[in-house]
């Protein structure tokens, strides 16, 4: 198991967990999460990193239980989910809410806002109907959105309102953990920074655990306490947010750090990118080796034919590749200001080029 | 960030009442209001309703008996004694009409009415469900959907007897396979929407959500293929009346009036234009019907 933690502390807890879609038999067979194994502590921020296709919206989905391992599996708390029956598992999921990527398709178009607020609620069986109507109303004042909305149609409110609601709407079953799907990636820029705010603020008043699933370096990084690096349906790097985006010890984490835009046109261009090379592999038939040799800037022969273990090599810090000593020798070269200090490494003037 | 803080329940800390503004009074459906804003529909509505009055007041409202004969006024044109004129038994058109559309109406319903209690749950069913359920439900409805609905009707009625309510009922179960196949279609597309995995992500049980979210999000083109089929139902009615398959002489059918009137085509042309009208005007009532109807069960197009 990753970090280290006693089990009475996760609130999630992910062993060796595979999702696969499609048939073997037909030569159809996805594996959209392979393998792949985390613990997210109460309370926590849990980051997870990764471009489309990687796996990241099929694990989320997994870990609340809309979809179901074809191996592996996930513990909440100390309970694993998929013994449950149908029923059993219909009351207990009520605490593990997902909040999805897209607020314009997560309302159903005929009901009102309020409609759709109470509508855990009615499921649950919980409360009157004014009861119900009341804590609605709470909700959607604890997400700053007007009363007035809560009589209006989905198609009637903008994207952030809409998602303002979906979060209201998670919260009305007062979850222990949240996996949050790509919340932001719906809504302009502008309204971006409030809802990461909003997620903080939840976070510490109702003292919620996240999942934060997200394509954007600089969305993770802001509100995680830890991130895990996705690619290709497995996990290739884990770590303190803070650590991983300052010194990436898996090439990918680089090159996925050198391709965020700087601030100034100055920074920009002073800035190498590590521009990958090569296709994004087919999902039908993954790379042999480490799945990420395709399109390594750093890639051996070694890496072709072996698949890396994922290892600890630093406190709290899970990386899977081969060479991930060499980038850490690198960084801590450039910290200690011996810039390149002569690795007859490919990747190496990427590598500095980054500082 | 971290650190578990209290678990605080939202209960907890309510809105006051007082706080919060008043909200606007629930949009109650106000059927005058609507019926009034839309033309097509209250025009629809009102010559429906003026055919089911003629239908069931027929007795009191007919100016002549149905079936009575005047030999002497044989196919007459309109005039003051017979509005609509007479047939070629001198009987009167427009009394003829107004028992005619009590078998229009019940034939229509009848058959659309079974063609719905088949054909919806049965669509949503192995839509829902998927699988191999899906892949033979939906080969039995592509068989079933082979065959024209007259021809079943006049197989039906070869087999169980002559009658409307056998033809019918034959036209019904013809109908059902195409109802299940839009639902079953719709019910593909919407079992998938976001919005019905936020329910199952709340605890939903099946039939909640075929309930509550499949079924209102589904049927909105089945209801406009409804008002399609009460049109298709009635224009079958005429015309197995006219094979003389369904409503039997001397009772009054709008599509044996027609077949009569067809015989003396060339003597009195006339003689097609009431019932043709009969049959072409409601048709065309159900389907603007249908439309307003559709228009007004979707949010997402202002009123007004």
């Amino acid at each position: 198991m990753i970090g280290g933690i006693s089990s009475g502390q996760a609130a999630l807890k992910v062993d060796n967990l595979h999702v696969s879609f499609g048939n073997a038999r037909r030569g159809s067979l996805i594996r959209a999460v392979d393998g792949v194994s985390f613990s997210v502590r109460k309370g926590e921020i849990f980051g997870v990193i990764g471009e489309s296709g990687s796996g990241k919206s099929t694990l989320g989905r997994c870990l609340v239980g809309l979809l179901s391992p074809s191996d592996g599996g996930v513990l909440h708390g100390d309970i694993d989910p998929f013994k449950f029956s149908r029923r059993e598992m219909n009351r207990h999921r009520r605490k593990y809410q997902i909040v999805s990527q897209d607020p314009n398709a997560a309302f159903d178009p005929r009901m009102t806002i309020l409609q759709s607020v109470c509508e855990p609620l009615n499921i649950a069986g919980e409360g009157t109907r004014a009861e119900r109507r009341e804590k609605a109303f709470a909700m959607l004042d604890r997400v700053s959105l007007s009363p007035e909305m809560a009589n209006r149609y989905p198609h009637e409110i903008s994207g952030g309102q809409k998602q303002r609601a979906n979060i209201a709407r998670a919260l009305m079953l007062d979850p222990t953990v949240i996996v949050c799907d790509e919340v932001v990636a719906a809504l302009d820029v502008s309204i971006q920074a409030d809802m990461l705010n909003l997620f903080s603020r939840l976070q510490e008043q109702l003292g919620l655990t996240y999942v934060f699933i997200s394509h954007d370096l600089r969305v993770v990084s802001h509100i995680s306490d830890r991130v895990a690096v996705m690619y290709f349906g497995k996990i290739v790097e884990v770590g303190p947010a803070h650590a991983v985006m300052e010194t990436p010890l898996h090439p990918y984490t680089e090159a996925l750090r050198s391709a965020e835009p700087e601030i100034t046109p100055a920074a920009n261009d002073a800035k190498q990118r590590i521009i990958l090379q090569g296709e994004i592999p087919s999902a039908l038939s993954p790379p042999s080796g480490c799945r990420f040799h395709t399109r390594c800037p750093r890639v051996r022969d070694m890496c072709r034919t072996e698949e890396p273990k994922q290892r600890e090599l630093l406190p709290g810090r899970h990386v899977a590749c081969h060479f991930a000593e060499e980038m850490l020798a690198q960084s801590e070269g450039r910290g200690a200001g011996h810039a390149g200090r002569g690795t007859a490494d490919r990747g190496a003037s990427g590598t500095e080029a980054l500082t | 960030m971290t650190d578990t803080t209290n678990m605080t329940s939202v209960t907890e800390s309510p809105v006051k009442p007082a706080q919060r503004p008043a909200l606007p009074a629930p949009a109650r459906f106000r059927f005058w209001a609507w019926l009034w804003s839309d033309k097509r529909a209250l025009i629809s509505l009102a010559y429906l309703a003026i055919l089911v009055l003629a239908a069931v007041f027929a007795p009191v409202l007919a100016p002549y008996p149905p079936n009575q004969q005047n030999l002497m006024d044989l196919l007459m044109p309109p005039s003051a004694q017979h509005w609509l004129g007479t047939d070629d038994l001198g009987r009167d058109t427009l009394s003829r009409l107004m028992y005619g559309s009590y078998n229009a109406l019940y034939a229509a319903s009848l058959a659309v009415g079974i063609g719905i209690v088949i054909g919806v749950p049965l669509g949503v069913f192995i839509g829902f469900v998927g699988g191999w359920i899906d892949e033979v439900g939906s080969r039995i409805i592509d068989g079933v959907l082979a065959f024209p609905p007259i021809v079943l009707a006049v197989a039906v009625t070869g087999a169980l007897g002559i009658g409307l309510t056998n033809a019918m009922i034959a036209v019904g179960f013809a109908f059902a396979p195409v109802l299940a196949r839009t639902m079953r279609a719709q019910t593909l597309v919407v079992k998938n929407a976001l919005y019905v995995e936020a329910a199952t992500g709340f605890g939903a049980s099946r039939l909640h959500l075929i309930l509550r979210h499949i079924l209102p999000n589904a049927i909105q083109p089945v209801i406009v293929e409804v008002t399609l089929m009460l049109a298709v139902a009635l224009l079958a009615e005429a015309g197995l009346s006219f094979l003389s398959l369904g409503v039997q002489p001397p009772e009054s059918s709008w599509g044996g009036m027609l077949a009569r009137a067809y015989h003396y085509v060339e003597v009195a042309p006339e003689q097609m234009y009431a019932p043709g009208f009969a049959i072409m005007l409601t048709a065309l009532a159900f389907n603007t019907l249908g439309e307003s109807i559709r228009v007004l069960l979707d949010p997402t197009i202002k009123r007004g």
